[in-house]
């Protein structure tokens, strides 16, 4: 009953490792945070569809609930420059 | 007495539904759905606010070393993701009509949601343990602690009370009072409680490597 979805299990798996292997590397932190963000909304993306079944649901559903989701989600992006801010302009010493 | 059509629909059917289901779903699947968007918004808030606040400091504390605590993060996924799979057996089962499988499948996700929150009950007082509080912590910027305990807390109120909905719902349909698309609705819950952990593990923990 659950064969059929052993082989989105073990790459939601292999994903998992493979974070934890690439964390161990040598990469700068902006290149390990887009790689690590890379690989969890590709597992994200197999446990909506396949997990939730949402690939087998009206494509209206989907395109109801994902554009949105994801467009909230990048606006949130608009926060950096100020954090960038905070840490070049600090007005205490450390 | 005239009796409109709508009244005359309503009573020979006995249900409110004049129109076509929207998306051809239940109306609770429906629910859940827009439930886990708005806490999948939510989450997403919080790890922007986390992420706002690493960049703006100086000096955030990377305290976890692989032993113990990236080795219990990577058992705590397998285990989460475990269940997820679980959890995929108990709606197939209630589905197929085979309560007994379905019931075991719904206790085995339930069994793997109190492993997980125990290991990371387990880890948390480790940490208090080295000194970490809300506001403070040994090793840099005292928002690490808040920072921390309020992600991976929210999360881990998600998953016990999503065990206790398993709970209930697994009760309900082996007593026959609930159906397998109650059943459906509760695994789309944990799916997304599975989901938030796959984000909260790179950027709470695999970014904050002790090398």
């Amino acid at each position: 009953m659950i064969a059929k979805y052993l082989p989105v299990y073990f790459v939601l798996l292999g994903i998992a490792g493979l974070e934890v292997f690439l964390a161990y590397q040598s990469f700068s932190t902006t290149a390990l945070l887009v790689i690590l963000l890379a690989l969890a909304v590709c597992g994200a993306a197999l446990a909506v569809m396949y997990f939730m079944h949402l690939a087998q649901e009206r494509r209206s559903l989907f395109l109801s609930l994902i554009p949105a989701v994801i467009f909230v989600l990048l606006m949130m992006n608009m926060i950096w420059s100020d954090s960038f801010r905070l840490l070049h302009m600090r007005p205490f010493p450390h | 007495m005239i009796v409109s059509e709508s009244h005359q629909a309503m009573h020979a059917h006995g249900t409110a539904l004049l129109e076509p289901a929207p998306y051809a779903i239940p109306s609770r699947k429906l629910t859940m759905w827009l439930f886990i968007i708005s806490d999948a918004i939510t989450f997403g808030a919080l790890l922007f606010g986390y992420g706002y606040l690493r960049t703006a400091s100086t000096d955030w504390p990377a305290p976890f070393k692989f032993n113990p605590s990236i080795l219990n993060v990577m058992i705590m996924t397998l285990v989460l993701i475990t269940s997820s799979l679980t959890m995929l057996g108990a709606v197939d089962s209630a589905k197929a009509g085979d309560k007994g499988k379905a019931g075991r499948f719904l206790w085995s996700t339930i069994f793997l949601g109190i492993v997980f929150a125990g290991l990371h009950i387990r880890e948390w007082f480790g940490l208090i343990d080295d000194g970490v509080r809300l506001f403070q912590n040994p090793w840099g910027s005292p928002l690490f602690g808040a920072t921390f305990f309020s992600i991976t807390g929210l999360h881990l109120l998600h998953v016990v009370s999503g065990v206790v909905a398993l709970a209930v719902i697994a009760r309900g349909f082996s007593k026959g009072r609930l159906t397998a698309g109650h059943v459906e609705t509760v695994g789309l819950y944990w799916h997304f409680v599975d989901l938030v952990w796959m984000f909260v593990v790179p950027l709470i923990y695999l970014l904050n490597l002790s090398r």
